[in-house]
């Protein structure tokens, strides 16, 4: 049957990884699944299997990043992929080349996979809709609307430590309006048929739609975080802030920062996760992200295996190649 | 066709391997191919070294078909029990006919370390090779014709059967 949504081909696999919305619970599963199958690697004495032997990925990074960069480096060296690693913000759009020129120009050198980061919302999916056939995209986060691998990463580091989701309550707090995580995230737990998915944020920094998304929406977090299974710090991401979002760094620490007070409020086996970059002392104190119920190195592990599952999974079924039978 | 019980194989390969096992300072190392290739090295296993660890590889990360065949997360990922730098391994799988399967386990073996020796067992040879890999020790050799799939159903029982590709959709 063929698929209106470009991320699947015509028998329902991917093709391109750029949102989470549009993609079905046998996906998400089969990602969580291959990464799971992926963390071995790992403790290898050889840490590389040869899924993407002689294809080469670029990694176009037109807004900064530190993680997710690296670990889709290290994700693609892990799978033998040659490489090519640009930051697009000091090259040539700055001397004035448009995004499909440089589009064109990097496809000239024959690139298999395209690993995007972009500050505009929708940038992949431009690019994917502008690829040759045969060749893939994948969105490492475009502007405010989605960070799919950053979301299923999430999604295993909540099934690694919690097992089901359907008895879970999930608490996303903070800066809910600009963050394509938070957007990717809720559209996973709710694929996932996550028990209760909770947003806590001041009314300023949510979306006019947000209940819409089917969360429940708490301005409290005290309220908000009683007895939740996960707790999801979000950046307050200081550089898309336009006009008098929030009073100061300080009240907002008062008023949503998660203190070890705030975190006896939820479950006492309650996870605490963050994508990072986190600002010490402004959303998360510090002694709450070095303490024990703090899992944010870990995520920071499975990111690796769960970008390895999806380039492999891209590879593997859509088949960047096709030859005749063995 | 009147296919040989599986039992009656493992056995003739246990005898065959028995002396592989003679030196108790270096014991050899286990390792089965997913799936069926597992059963019949967790039945070597019992029989020959009962106190050992079993190796599992699922090699499809390996396979010269991947962009065509893709991932099966349902197959349990690799395990190496130990180190196997330096030491003897015995690789086992039900079926040898192509010799890729084989290629791309030894493609992972040299990932995990540098062993002194491999060493292949197999259920059934059933020729037809694609590239020169040969066991070391085969339960039974058996003429097929090409367009005949042979497989191993099991755990539990363990049992060969035979399908005709023709009326067999893959």
């Amino acid at each position: 049957m063929p698929s209106s949504n470009i991320q699947l081909d015509d028998n329902g696999k991917l093709r391109h990884f750029l949102s989470i919305e549009g993609l079905n619970r046998e996906i998400l599963n089969e990602i969580l699944d291959t990464a799971e199958s992926f963390t071995s690697v790992a403790d290898r004495t050889i840490k590389k299997v040869p899924i993407l032997r002689g294809k080469t990925v670029a990694n176009l990074f037109f807004e900064a990043s530190t993680r997710t960069r690296s670990t889709f480096e290290l994700a693609e060296q892990r799978l033998s992929a040659d490489i090519l690693s640009l930051n697009v913000d000091t090259s040539a759009t700055v001397k004035g080349e448009s995004l499909l020129d440089t589009l064109q120009n990097l496809e000239a050198m024959q690139i298999d996979m395209f690993v995007i980061r972009h500050q505009d919302s929708g940038s992949a999916y431009f690019f994917a809709q502008h690829v040759r056939p045969g060749v893939s995209v994948l969105n490492a986060g475009d502007g405010q609307h989605e960070h799919p691998t950053q979301a299923m990463l999430d999604m295993y580091t909540i099934r690694h430590y919690k097992q089901d989701f359907s008895s879970l309550r999930v608490a996303i707090v903070g800066d809910i309006l600009h963050s394509r995580v938070a957007r990717s995230q809720i559209h996973a737990l709710n694929l996932l048929n996550t028990g209760e998915v909770r947003v806590i944020a001041p009314r300023t920094l949510l979306p006019v739609d947000t209940e819409s998304l089917g969360v429940s929406v708490y301005e409290d977090l005290e309220k908000g975080l009683d007895g939740v299974d996960v707790i999801i710090m979000l950046r307050l991401q200081k550089e898309r802030m336009r006009g008098a979002l929030l009073p100061s760094e300080k009240e907002y620490f008062r008023k949503f920062g998660l203190s070890q007070e705030r975190l006896r409020l939820a479950k006492p086996d309650a996870i605490v996760m963050h994508p990072g970059p986190a600002n010490r002392g402004v959303e998360i104190e510090s002694s709450v992200m070095d303490g024990a119920q703090s899992v944010i190195l870990q995520q920071v592990s499975f990111g690796i295996s769960v970008r390895m599952a999806v380039m492999s999974m891209i590879v593997g079924q859509s088949g960047l190649q096709s030859g005749a039978d063995a | 066709m009147s296919l040989p019980s599986v039992e009656a194989l493992v056995e003739k390969l246990t005898q065959a391997l028995t002396p592989c096992f003679s030196s108790p300072e270096s014991q050899p190392v286990i390792v089965g191919i997913e799936t069926g290739g597992v059963w019949i090295a967790e039945q070597l296993r019992q029989r020959l070294a009962p106190g050992a660890e079993l190796g599992r590889l699922n090699i499809s990360f390996y396979r010269d078909d991947f962009t065509r065949k893709g991932l099966h997360p349902t197959v349990k990922p690799s395990s190496l029990p130990t180190d196997i730098d330096d030491r003897t391994i015995i690789l086992v799988d039900d079926v040898l006919q192509s010799g890729r399967t084989v290629r791309a386990a030894m493609n992972e073996i040299f990932d995990y370390g540098r062993p002194k020796k491999i060493v292949l067992a197999i259920l059934i040879d059933r020729g037809e090779r694609e590239i020169p890999v040969q066991a070391d020790f085969v339960g039974a050799t058996l003429q097929l014709d090409s367009a005949s799939h042979i497989k191993l159903e099991g755990p539990d029982p363990l049992k060969l059967v035979t399908k005709s590709l023709e009326n067999h959709a893959e």
